[in-house]
Parts: C-alpha cells; structure tokens; sequence
C-alpha cells in the first residue's frame, strides 16, 4: 500500500498531536480517499494496522461519516445541497437538472467515470443558495444554466 | 469565495477585518492581532474569565449558554490534561458565519483559543473543522504554522514561561458531530455517538480531561472582548445578551448574506431593512430565526428582538444565527418533510425517539406531502414529535421536534389543504417527486 509522501508526512506529524493513536481515524481516512478515490480493503487493512485497530473498528466508523465511501465514484462529485435554504431558492430543480443533464440519479456514476451525483445535506452556503460542491470546490448562487457551464469546465478539465 | 455584504445598521466586531487581508499574520498583527492573548497573559486567570462572563458572551453555537461561566465549571486541579476544543463543524441548516470567520480571520479563531486556554490553565487546544470545509482547513493549518513560525505558539509563548499548542482537526461529513460530546468522540476517532452526560465535558471531556468546547464565532469574539472590555461588549446588546452576532439570512430574500448586528435587533427591520424584504415583490410567510431547529415564527410574529431572551419568550429559539425566510409561495408541508429528512438522515440511531420517531415521522410527511394523509396523522405527526421532545442523550432529538411541532400548530390549515388525496396546492401538478410510502 503506497500513498503519497505528503499524506506519509501528515499522518506522521498528526499523530504527534494527540494522547492516542486512533484520534487521526477521522482526518486521515478522508485524506486517503482524496488520494485512492475511495477506501478499499486494502485501505481500510493498512491503516487500521497502523493504528492498532482491527479492520471492522476503522469500518464502524467509515460508515458513520457521510463523505466517506467503500465504494469508487466518479473524478468529480458533484454534490447538491437541497436542504432548506437552498431548496426555497430552486435546489430541487436543480438537482433534477444535474440529473438529467449527467443521466444519473444520487449516489450514481456516469458510465465514463468521470462524474458522480450526490444530494448532500447544508454545506454552509446558504446566503448563497442555491449551492453545489463538486469535489471540494464550492459553487454559488446556482442556475440551470450556470449548473451547465461548471459541469462542462469539469468535463474539459476531466478529458484532458 | 462567499461574497461579503454590509448594512449601515451592522456594528462590526467579529468581521471587523473581514475583506482585509487577515488571513496575513502580519496584516493580522497590523489589526490589533495578537493584542488580546499578549494582555490575557498578564492577567490571573479567575480575571479572565470573570471579564468573559461579566461580557454576556453567549455561545454562538446554538445554545447560548454564558461562556465564562462555562470556563468556570473547569475544575482548577486535575490529574489530566485540561483540553480547549473550538466547534468549527458548523452544519445546522441555515447557517453559514463559522465559514465566514475561518475564511477571513482564521488568527482571531486561534486567539481566541489560546486565551480560553489561559483562563483553565490548558496547554492544548484543537480547531476541530468540518471535512467540506476543505479550503478552511487549509486556510487554519497556514495560520497556526504560521503563529509557531513566530513563537505565538508553542513552547513558552510571547517570552511568557507558558507553553500552549493549537491543532487542526478535521471531520468527515457529520451533522451530529456538532453536538459537543459527539464531537469529542469524533475527535478521538470514534463515530460521533454523544455521550451521556453528566459528567459534563468541562469536568470530564477529551481523553477523560477537563474540556472547554466552544463554537467558532464564540471563540473569535473573546479576544475583542479582552481588548474592548466587558462592559463595552455587553453594552452592545440587550442585558444577559452581550455583543452583536453574525446573522446568516437567506431564503426568499433581496439581499441574502451574512450580517453582523447587536443583539436584540428587531427581526423585522432586519427582513425588510436589512435583507431588502421578500423578493419577487411576494409576502411573508413564515420565519426560522435561528437554524433548521429552531420553531418557526408566522409573519404576524416578527415585531421580535433577535436575542436570546427576547426569542424564548417568542416561543422559539436564536439558536445558531440562521435567518431562514419563507414567502408566501412555500408549502408548509414540504418544508417540514425537508426538515425531517435532513434529521432521519443525521439522526447516529442511538436513542430510539430519535432514530425510530424521525423516520416514522419523515415517512408520515412524505405521504402526507403527497396526497396520502389522513386527517388523524396530523395529529400523530404532532404526537410523535411531542414525544421526543427531552428524551434523547443529546438535542438532535428536540432539534427534530421543535420546528414540526411550531409548523403544526401554525400552520395547520396547510395540512389539511393536502388532505383527501388533493395534489400539493403550491406545486405545479405532476411535480411530486416523492411517492407515498404507505396507504
């Protein structure tokens, strides 16, 4: 299992900074998936031998956290928030855009791999509303057709 | 990223260096950076807190509990560790101002800390920000390298003898974990399930340690505080509300955005002065004031200080600053299964009101919503909420029921416009996504 040197430098620094080993659990393993794509067996077996746990405590707590998946996704993750602010501002319409324009519905993957569609609940944006984040990049103030204009950047930046 | 606004009206505290480059040490020191902690350190700490508490400082998570007498339940001797732990897992649908602070003056999140540190006598403190907030945590990490770069932190900060660390920690995408206890077992790699309490987190909290948690906004005040004085701060707002806040308004809106105002600022001026009244030239329906949680307030109910006295009375709650504003166009009824929803899907299924009654109840409204009620699961919805109302570890429960029970009661009349399989009156027809669960 190799990852990168800086996320090797981080986990090693993290630990110093706490009393016990498993504290860097949560960080660690969204840093892991930002790196693999997702958290394979393969991830979950070495990073619960680094911190001395078995692989079901590391799955126990993947499964709790919302970002987290087991499973691979696409390049992009295109997450829209439908929660109340931005849903009095036209998420749903939106979300329903998102769909028809990737031909997926939430939590699917389009064939070529390089887009995933999520519903996601408040991601803070909503004064700006409505809001979508792809991957961790925020988007504000979303339109249908400004919704076009991101999704198609991302698929110039994927096919490159 | 999140563009800034401003108003006439606003008193500029906490985003007084929003927009001007604080996120600079240098620039950050400029602005009377650093000044707080440097002034905190010549101070006893029991002076410290005294000065917070006789501040009517508030916590700005959603609780609004006075936060120097929550330094204060800090037991003085302790065999382990004491622990500051800032709650930067802003998630409480309707608020968006933790983003604004941690973006724009990550410097006044880590003073803030260190002088909350300085009055428990804790030598470690964790700036816990939630995963999606990616650029924040990036934004934080700089800073705090940045404050060891200078010796601000660390080994005997300011040549003072007194040693104090800050850490980043970052979540995973967990309503819940905003919740102090879940948070702290978040923290220590667990799932964010809360703890029972008491004990509370100032006697018992991280790895068993004496433990401050605060929100974000609460800690970026402290240091203003310190500086300005207690008796400006709480002279700002309405007696036992100390301060102004970061009111997050949003919904149908003009000028949506993020507004720093005293407390006790009149919420109708604040949607029609301030946000620029409804847009759309359409009219009020209905009000959340302080967050998804909080009860909803009717258009006839907004002659009210946005304070957290003045809103108890009201009925309903400042919670976490979210202004969420509803027109006249919206269903009441969508609005509370969207509530649910989001609740079902958070709920970490520890208490059984919680898991078992938002689920029964976002299935309820969804079948209501889509034509399917029956005039008795009215009042079951009202029933079901009443009775999670206190009986859960942690409020996430009470957070569900509080704005169903307030939607009900006020707007009862929506309901029944949905009875007898009648399509939604404020949707287009065939625009039900949702289809019923059950007969």
């Amino acid at each position: 299992m190799k990852f990168s040197d800086q996320f090797e430098q981080r986990f090693t620094e993290m630990l110093t900074h706490y009393p016990t080993k498993r504290s860097v659990l949560v960080p660690t393993l969204l840093f892991a998936q930002d790196e693999i794509g997702f958290l394979s067996d393969e991830v979950i077996h070495e990073l619960a031998g680094r911190l001395d746990l078995t692989d079901l405590e590391v799955r126990n707590v993947i499964s709790y956290y919302s970002m987290l998946t087991t499973k691979p996704r696409g390049k992009f993750n295109v997450q829209v928030c439908t929660n109340i602010a931005c849903m009095l501002r036209g998420a749903d319409e939106l979300f329903e855009h998102c769909e028809k324009k990737l031909g997926i519905g939430h939590k699917g993957t389009t064939p070529d791999g390089l887009f995933s569609l999520e519903e996601v609940e408040c991601i803070g944006a909503c004064s700006w509303a409505p809001a979508a984040q792809v991957n961790y990049d925020f988007h504000e103030n979303l339109t249908p057709d400004k919704m076009d204009r991101v999704l198609d950047e991302y698929k110039k930046k994927g096919t490159q | 990223m999140a563009s800034l606004v401003s108003h006439p009206d606003e008193v500029k505290v906490v985003t007084k260096r929003f927009g001007k480059g604080a996120t600079s040490l240098d620039r950050y020191l400029e602005l009377d950076g650093y000044k707080a902690v440097q002034k905190a350190l010549g101070m006893q700490p029991d002076a410290v807190i005294n000065e917070v508490k006789n501040s009517a400082l508030r916590g700005r998570g959603g609780a609004g509990f006075n936060t120097g007498m929550k330094w204060s339940f800090v037991p003085k001797q302790s065999p382990k560790p004491k622990y500051v732990l800032c709650n930067g897992d802003e998630s409480e649908p309707g608020t968006c101002k933790d983003r604004l602070i941690l973006e724009h003056d990550p410097h006044s999140v880590i003073e803030g800390v260190m002088i909350a540190g300085l009055s428990v006598q804790a030598h470690v403190g964790y700036i816990y920000i939630r995963g999606e907030y990616r650029y924040l945590s990036e934004i934080m990490q700089k800073a705090i390298r940045d404050a060891y770069g200078r010796g601000f932190l660390g080994k005997n900060i300011f040549g003072s003898g007194y040693d104090f660390d800050v850490y980043w920690h970052g979540g995973a995408g967990a309503y819940e974990v905003g919740e102090e206890s879940a948070l702290m077992e978040s923290l220590e790699g667990k799932r964010g399930i809360p703890r029972i309490r008491p004990p509370f987190p100032a006697v018992i909290g991280l790895w068993g340690g004496p433990t401050i948690i605060n929100n974000v906004e609460t800690l970026a005040s402290v240091p203003h505080i310190i500086l300005g004085g207690a008796d400006w701060y709480a002279g700002l707002g309405p007696p036992k509300n100390g301060g102004t806040r970061l009111f997050c308004l949003s919904g149908h809106l003009n000028r949506p955005g993020v507004y720093e105002l005293p407390l006790g600022y009149n919420l109708r001026k604040m949607i029609y002065d301030v946000g620029g009244g409804i847009s759309n030239g359409r009219n009020l329906k209905a009000v959340v004031p302080g967050g998804s949680s909080t009860p909803v307030l009717t258009a006839e109910e907004i002659d009210v200080g946005m304070d957290f006295d003045s809103l108890a009375k009201a009925g309903s709650m400042l919670g976490s600053g979210g202004v969420v504003i509803l027109d006249d166009t919206t269903c009441m009824v969508k609005f509370a299964q969207r509530i649910m929803k989001f609740y079902q899907h958070e709920s970490c299924g520890w208490c059984i009101p919680c898991r078992e009654g938002t689920d029964w109840l976002k299935k309820t409204l969804t079948r209501f919503h889509a034509g399917g009620g029956t005039k008795k699961d009215i009042d079951n919805i009202q029933y079901l909420a009443e009775n999670m109302l206190g009986r859960t570890f942690c409020p996430l429960g009470d957070a569900a029921a509080m704005p169903t029970i307030s939607i009900v009661k006020k707007f009862r009349k929506e309901f029944e416009d949905h009875l007898e399989g009648r399509p939604c009156p404020f949707e287009k027809a065939g625009a039900v996504r949702e289809l019923p669960v059950m007969a």
